[in-house]
């Protein structure tokens, strides 16, 4: 009972599931950021708020130093979507970070940023 | 507001759709650098009604990777490329990934159109602008740009483009494509 268990490989998935990450809550105040909303170091974690946070959290701090996308994050630390969600949330809730959405309606209307993607990408 | 614009980091979505395996991860890795994005779904209302859950009725969250690549234009404007899951049990995630997207490119086999059926109804339904690129694998029947827009009964304004979406340059073909349609509909609609 001391070996390591032979059936513990890559298939079986990683040990610690997502879900005990965020201690089962699929729910949070980070349920609406966007995939590509902004992620931005906004605090730094002192006192009781600091020892309350988890490895992947200080890893989102770490990530979050320049801005960056929730979408980056979740690539950065390797987890799912919904679980970089909940985790940025409780982090906001902190005041250790902030989400800011892109504001869809301006982009999509701008037509000066239109014209630089198509030069940005022709010229790629 | 416009003086702001400069200043904020300006982020752009683009998706890529098309059946399975009609090439949406070798267009995201031909025109950017590509990484798998995990998402860890609940299966929702909608998702059960769509999906055959039969015999596996205790399955209520299911995990997909999404292709996502990026594309810097310059320090502080960023289009982000998500190739969406083909299979149509995952429509639940079209929605969020479709809200405030700049556009789509649909990726179209002419050996399998119809599997493109469901992408072009979802954008049409959703005023996305989009483009129809039609993927010339080797050896696969070509056929004509208007043979393909009678056959997915397009809108004359919607564009459709032959394309190997293993070249670059085609990728970039492609991409450029899409943005000035959707600058178009833009300046149309005012």
């Amino acid at each position: 009972m001391t070996e390591t268990p032979q059936w513990l490989d890559d298939a079986a998935g990683p040990v610690v599931r997502p879900y005990a990450l965020i201690r089962g809550r699929t729910r949070s105040s980070g349920d609406a950021f966007d995939l590509v909303a902004t992620v931005t170091v906004v605090g730094e974690p002192s006192g009781a708020a600091a020892g309350e946070l988890g490895p992947e959290q200080q890893l989102i701090l770490r990530a979050a130093r320049s801005p960056i996308s929730v979408a980056d994050v979740a690539v950065e630390l390797d987890l799912p979507i919904g679980v970089v969600r909940v985790l940025l949330g409780d982090l906001r809730d902190h005041g250790l970070i902030s989400v800011t959405s892109p504001s869809a309606a301006r982009q999509r209307s701008n037509e000066g940023i239109l014209k630089e993607v198509i030069n940005g990408l022709r010229a790629l | 507001m416009d003086s702001g614009l400069s200043d904020d980091p300006v982020a752009l979505k683009i998706l890529i759709a098309g059946g399975f395996g009609v090439g949406k991860t070798t267009l995201v890795g031909a025109i950017s650098e590509i990484k798998p994005l995990r998402t860890e779904e609940v299966l929702s209302e909608r998702g059960i009604g769509v999906d055959d859950i039969d015999g596996v009725e205790a399955k209520t969250t299911t995990t997909v990777a999404m292709d996502f690549g990026r594309i810097t234009i310059r320090d502080g404007l960023v289009v982000y490329l998500f190739g969406t899951p083909g299979q149509e049990r995952f429509w639940f995630m079209w929605d969020e990934l479709s809200y405030g997207a700049l556009g789509a490119v649909v990726i179209a086999d002419t050996r399998r159109l119809t599997d493109c059926f469901p992408s072009v109804d979802y954008f049409e339904q959703r005023g996305t602008p989009f483009v129809v690129a039609v993927n010339c694998f080797d050896g696969a029947a070509r056929h004509s740009v208007d043979d393909v827009r009678i056959a997915l009964d397009l809108d004359p304004d919607v564009p459709v483009l032959l394309c190997d979406v293993r070249r670059r340059s085609s990728a970039k073909e492609v991409m450029v494509t899409l943005v000035e349609h959707s600058l178009r509909t833009l300046t149309a609609t005012g």
